[in-house]
């Protein structure tokens, strides 16, 4: 079967001034369908920079990235819009609007969608049941803990049916068990509706957790691409043993 | 209510309860109705400034340049100037250049580049991650102004709408003074020609509490109406 995900010599760079700086160098990666697929690296690495590049919120400078076979670099804006349609995406600092309440939220991608207004509620009102918070619906962000909003942007990601995913630092923002609740409904999400997910994290911990695979950047370039289990077992680049480094360090500190 | 009308008669001097009436309503009409007609124009010039600058949705050097020009220019001209230069065109577009129809128009153009710019900070307020947000589900331009821009930046906007209200009461007694109607143009007839001083207290009085008034109501709406702060 296809990739559902595929970055080909992808490479984004910056002008800042007079200098240019690369935020992403020639990164090409594969994901598969159902995967939950990590990519970690210290802060400034091209994490971000890379994710927005795969729903083209960010145009790369060259190369290309194919969802489901389709190159999205070639596709007119109104293919665009659609294909965006199918990439559910989460942030670290969830995004959502703040003067409409939370069914309402949820609602918003369908209304982009021109879905009818019966249908949205019916289905936000389920998708709140997904995540856990049927008693929010009327609430508004502000009245929420951090949890419950990226609860809250995960059914509205989930609200246009996508097939994947991308979810930048989604629990940076998140105490500890905040975060573990978050990730265990990322995973109930990959296993029961088979919707790939691309999961950006500095944290080794995130990865061990939900990942399948992980690329590891560096300074905006691939230090190392391969399973979780083997990355830990045997971390080939020295940025994949700088990271798990740190996580031991945390670890231990939180032993403490 | 008639004895306290007569009441107020007797100090002012007869029928000058009915004159501050009248001139109170001549100046709330001039107020609103210029105010809505910069806004027509005002709301969509302050959302392409702030859609076509560097940061906004679709950066637009040239249309940016341009209509930041047009706005400075037009908003760097006194008010009186304004009003007089553009005597013909409100004498084509209403018939005549004095009174309270003769000075909706100078009020409505002087009033659109200020609103074009309180709506152009109210825009560029909105959380550029919402916005991300709107266009990682694929939402188009149009989509995004009227749901994430106009609708996150409400209370912002409503604020601006208070003070726009505040100024244009400013310019509508400034106009009084050639022959703008309303409560400016009493103020400047009894106090200023016939040095009538107690006339011309109470009008700055009532202009002062009609300022007042709308400042307490913008801000009460929208306040009630911001759902940030619950
Ligand atoms: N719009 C931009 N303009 C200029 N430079 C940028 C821009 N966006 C990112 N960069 C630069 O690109 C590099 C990678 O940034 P990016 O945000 O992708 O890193 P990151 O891995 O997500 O970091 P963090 O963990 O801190 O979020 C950094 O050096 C950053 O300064
Ligand atoms: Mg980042």
């Amino acid at each position: 079967m296809s990739k559902v995900i595929r970055a080909v010599n992808v490479s984004k760079t910056f002008k800042v001034g007079a200098e240019t700086v690369t935020a992403v160098d020639n990164i090409s990666f594969e994901v598969e369908r159902g995967e939950i697929f990590g990519i970690i690296g210290l802060s400034g690495a091209g994490k971000s920079t890379l994710v927005r590049t795969l729903n083209l919120l960010e145009r790369p400078t060259s190369g290309q990235i194919f969802i489901n076979d389709t190159d999205l670099t070639r596709a007119g804006i109104k293919d665009l819009r659609l294909a965006r349609r199918k990439i559910g995406m989460i942030f670290q600092h969830f995004n959502l609007l703040m003067q409409r309440n939370i069914i309402d939220n949820v609602c918003f991608p369908m209304e982009i969608q021109k879905i009818k207004r019966r249908d949205a509620l019916e289905r936000a009102y389920k998708l709140l049941e997904v995540v856990g918070l049927s008693d929010k619906a009327k609430a508004y962000p502000s009245q929420l803990s951090g949890g419950q909003k990226q609860r809250v942007a995960i059914a509205r990601a989930l609200a246009s049916n996508p097939e994947i995913i991308l979810c930048d630092e989604a629990t940076s923002a998140l105490d500890p068990q905040t975060t573990r609740s978050v990730l265990d409904l990322l995973r109930k999400i990959n296993e029961e509706l088979g919707i790939t997910i691309i999961v950006i994290t500095h944290e080794m911990s995130v990865v061990r957790d939900i990942c399948n695979r992980v690329l590891v950047l560096e300074n905006g370039a691939v230090a190392e691409n391969s399973t979780v289990d083997e990355l830990f077992k045997h971390p080939r680049s020295q940025a994949a043993k700088d990271l798990l480094l740190i996580r031991n360090v945390d670890d231990k500190r939180r032993a403490i | 209510m008639n004895t306290f009308l007569s009441l107020v008669d007797g100090y002012l001097g007869n029928g000058v309860t009915q004159m501050l009436l009248e001139g109170t309503r001549d100046t709330l009409i001039m107020v609103f109705v210029s105010t809505f007609f910069g806004y027509l124009l005002g709301l969509p010039l302050g959302v392409l400034l702030a859609v076509s600058d560097k940061d906004g949705i679709r950066p637009n050097a040239v249309i940016y340049r341009s209509l930041d020009i047009v706005t400075n220019v037009f908003r760097s001209i006194p008010f009186l100037i304004l009003l007089i230069l553009i005597i013909p065109f409100t004498k084509m577009l209403v018939g005549k250049s004095y009174g309270t129809e003769g000075t909706i128009v100078p009020l409505a153009i002087a009033a659109v580049p200020f609103i074009a710019r309180m709506v152009e900070a109210s825009l560029k307020e909105v959380d550029k991650g919402v916005i991300e947000a709107a266009q990682s589900m694929g939402a188009g331009d149009f989509t995004i102004i009227c749901k994430v821009l106009i609708a996150e930046a409400k209370t912002s906007l409503l604020v601006g709408v208070t003070v726009v209200l505040g100024t244009i009461l400013g310019y509508s007694a400034m106009a009084g003074t050639v022959g703008g109607g309303g409560l400016g143009d009493i103020a400047i007839r009894y106090g200023y020609y016939r040095y009538q001083l107690k006339i011309m207290v109470v009008t700055v009085v009532i202009l002062v509490l009609l300022v007042q008034i709308m400042q307490f109501l913008g801000m009460l709406i929208s306040r009630k109406t911001d759902k940030r702060r619950l």
